[in-house]
């Protein structure tokens, strides 16, 4: 196991730049997951660390030692691809040991890993198939297996979980994570469901257009996103943001359209006038009859998912989405009352996008 | 559709089917017919599809008094050799092609296509004079360089396709593995084309074996003739030996069909690989 060190690595296909010059240590046994949309560049950073995409500027190190100029053969990391890259010529086994007799090593020690790699992912009954005679899940796994015989100093995840279906994904993502736990391995996983981003990682990077917008625990940028782009990609339902202006008055608050004044826990730091963008969870939000200082809201459309409800709103001439996990609390067409609880807010400069309160 | 109406569909489909088979095969079918029939009923028993005596003297003839067993072996050689050269180097060329980015490449994609738009009878004259000081002409070994270099392009692209079919990344796994490029070309991505290479070399096998406009003007001598040349010389000035022509040309179909024999059951997966996602 060991760690890496990303220092100021940056890449460009000619005049395209993909990334910006990306900072980021992963300490040794740590589970860091690269979050962002689809050409955030987060794939590519991983191919960076894998060896399959050559690094423009700056270094990547693994375990102390620079590696921009090794192959991957060279650099001992595993990684697992969305498309799993099971050789489709070879038996389970025979996909599993292929790093191991590469490296010319004993048969019987060749044996004993994979068959301890099978046991662990309940694939000891498999060995001898194809891996077209596999369902997507069981491929997956011998996927995973491949990569664990090697022992390697660090796991690479490419979005391994995107081609199998939601009950799947769900199972996987959890042996994943026991994975980890009992192998305490480095690893670092690409995804851009924010779900398994949330339930996996130890640490969060979020990645935006080829440049980290947020590193931290999965609470903190839940809870504390750094900029607007985090605070809209984390959370499902996506938080509500609406746009306003910054009022010192009152011990600071927010004035939104339609003259609706929405009071702060306390002073923002920025300047009086300042157009600042207000962000509320729907979950956070508050719907009631008559709530002390609530907003008139119309219901236009109500969303169950069984385990709680989604009501779309309309107040002050904008979108107001609501999560509750209380049922029949409006019906379409009802006039309700919402309020954002003043230490649920999250304020951002509209400008910059960053936080500021 | 209806019962009956789809009946009538299907009867269609199948007449159609038959008719072009029978069209395809009829020649074929008269090859053979000709090959057999005695040389004495030839013009006198008019049109019939079998003869009313069968002989098997024109083959006895071909195989123990005329050069048809030597210009058979050379068109043996210069055919295999062509086949897996080409393959080799189409393999390598379309691996390049399919996976690399580098200078030149639309360039070189461009003159590849180039040599493929001229007909062959333009660049004869030429060619022989190129070979000829060279001493490559009336042997073997001039027309598989000849061979070879027509058919690299085609064969380059066709490669290529297939390289294409495969995901990159297998090799890619490979090479994290623990392979170098060349180990994962060689133990994973070669495996798998396989049904690639047999189709490639099926065509180009077959378009050496019955090239004829080279072989005929690079070639004067009968030592070095290949056979469809020697089918010529049943062309006297005052008379065709049918024949004698006919049972070496179903003698020269034969390695062709056992070649594709051969290949048969990588062909048709080579064929249709690409067309659906695997």
């Amino acid at each position: 196991m060991a760690s890496i060190d990303i220092t100021d690595v940056r890449k460009a296909y000619g005049a395209v730049k993909i990334l910006h010059g990306v900072d980021l240590t992963i300490q040794d046994g740590e589970f860091v997951v690269l979050v962002g949309p689809s050409g955030c560049g987060k794939s590519t950073l991983l191919r960076m660390i894998a060896g399959l995409e050559d690094i423009s500027a700056g270094e990547i190190k693994i375990g102390g030692k620079r590696v921009n100029e090794l192959d991957p053969k060279d650099r001992d990391i595993a990684m697992v691809f969305q498309s799993y890259a099971l050789y489709p010529h070879m038996t389970v086994a025979g996909n599993m040991s292929y790093s191991l007799r590469l490296r010319k090593t004993a048969k019987e020690k060749i044996a004993k890993a994979i068959s301890g790699a099978a046991e662990k992912l309940s694939l000891t009954p498999l060995m001898e198939r194809r891996p077209k005679a596999l369902s997507g899940g069981q491929r997956q796994r011998v996927a995973m297996g491949r990569a664990i015989v090697r022992k390697p100093k660090a796991f690479l995840f490419d979005e391994p979980l995107s081609n199998l279906d939601a009950r799947l994904r769900e199972h996987m993502r959890g042996e994943i994570k026991k994975l980890h736990q009992d192998l305490g391995a480095t690893s670092i996983y690409v995804t851009h469901d924010q779900i398994e981003a949330m339930t996996l990682a130890d640490r969060i990077v979020a990645m935006n257009a080829g440049i980290v917008q947020q590193v931290g625990s999965p609470l903190d940028l839940y809870d504390r996103p750094a900029n607007l782009f985090v605070a809209g990609f984390m959370g499902s339902p996506a938080m509500n943001m609406f746009e306003g202006v910054y009022r010192v008055a009152n011990g600071g608050s927010v004035e939104l359209a339609q003259g609706i004044v929405v009071p702060l826990a306390g002073p923002a730091s920025t300047a009086d006038g300042t157009k600042v963008t207000l962000g509320i969870r729907p979950e956070h939000v508050v719907v009631g009859k008559d709530l002390a200082g609530g907003l008139a809201a119309e219901i236009d459309l109500v969303e169950p998912t069984g385990f709680g409800t989604i009501l779309h709103s309309r107040a002050f001439g904008r979108d107001v989405k609501a999560f509750s996990l209380e049922r029949g609390l409006a019906e379409r067409g009802d006039t309700v009352s919402v309020s954002f609880p003043v230490e649920r807010i999250h304020l951002f400069d509209t400008a910059s996008g960053s936080r500021i309160g | 559709m209806t019962r009956p109406k789809r009946l009538v569909a299907t009867v269609a489909h199948r007449a159609a089917i038959l008719c072009y088979v029978v069209f395809a095969l009829f020649p074929l079918f008269w090859l053979l017919k000709v090959s057999v029939t005695p040389n004495d009923l030839l013009y006198s028993e008019g049109v019939r599809l079998w003869p009313s005596r069968t002989v098997f003297d024109h083959f006895d003839f071909v195989l123990r008094h005329s050069d048809f067993p030597l210009f058979f072996r050379n068109s043996m050689i210069v055919s295999l050799s062509t086949a897996f050269i080409v393959t080799i180097l189409a393999s390598l060329g379309g691996y390049a092609m399919s996976r690399f980015t580098f200078r030149g490449k639309f360039w070189i994609v461009g003159l590849m296509l180039l040599t493929q738009m001229f007909p062959l009878v333009m660049l004869i004259a030429p060619i022989f004079k190129i070979l000829s000081p060279l001493g490559l002409t009336n042997s073997l070994s001039g027309l598989i360089l000849v061979y070879v270099a027509f058919n690299v392009p085609f064969a380059t692209f066709l490669m290529q396709s297939f390289f294409d079919g495969i995901p990159k990344d297998l090799e890619e796994a490979a090479m994290i593995d623990g392979a170098t490029r060349f180990m994962a070309f060689r133990q994973i991505i070669l495996p798998l084309t396989l049904p690639g290479m047999a189709a490639t070399l099926g065509f180009v096998f077959t378009a050496a074996w019955s090239e004829l406009l080279f072989a005929l003007m690079l070639i004067s001598g009968v030592d070095a003739s290949t056979f469809p040349v020697g089918l010529l010389s049943f062309v006297s000035k005052f008379s065709v030996d049918f024949g004698q022509m006919m049972a070496a040309g179903v003698l020269a179909l034969i390695p062709a069909c056992l070649f594709f024999f051969f290949i048969q059951r990588y062909l048709v997966q080579g064929l249709t690989a690409g067309a659906v996602k695997g």
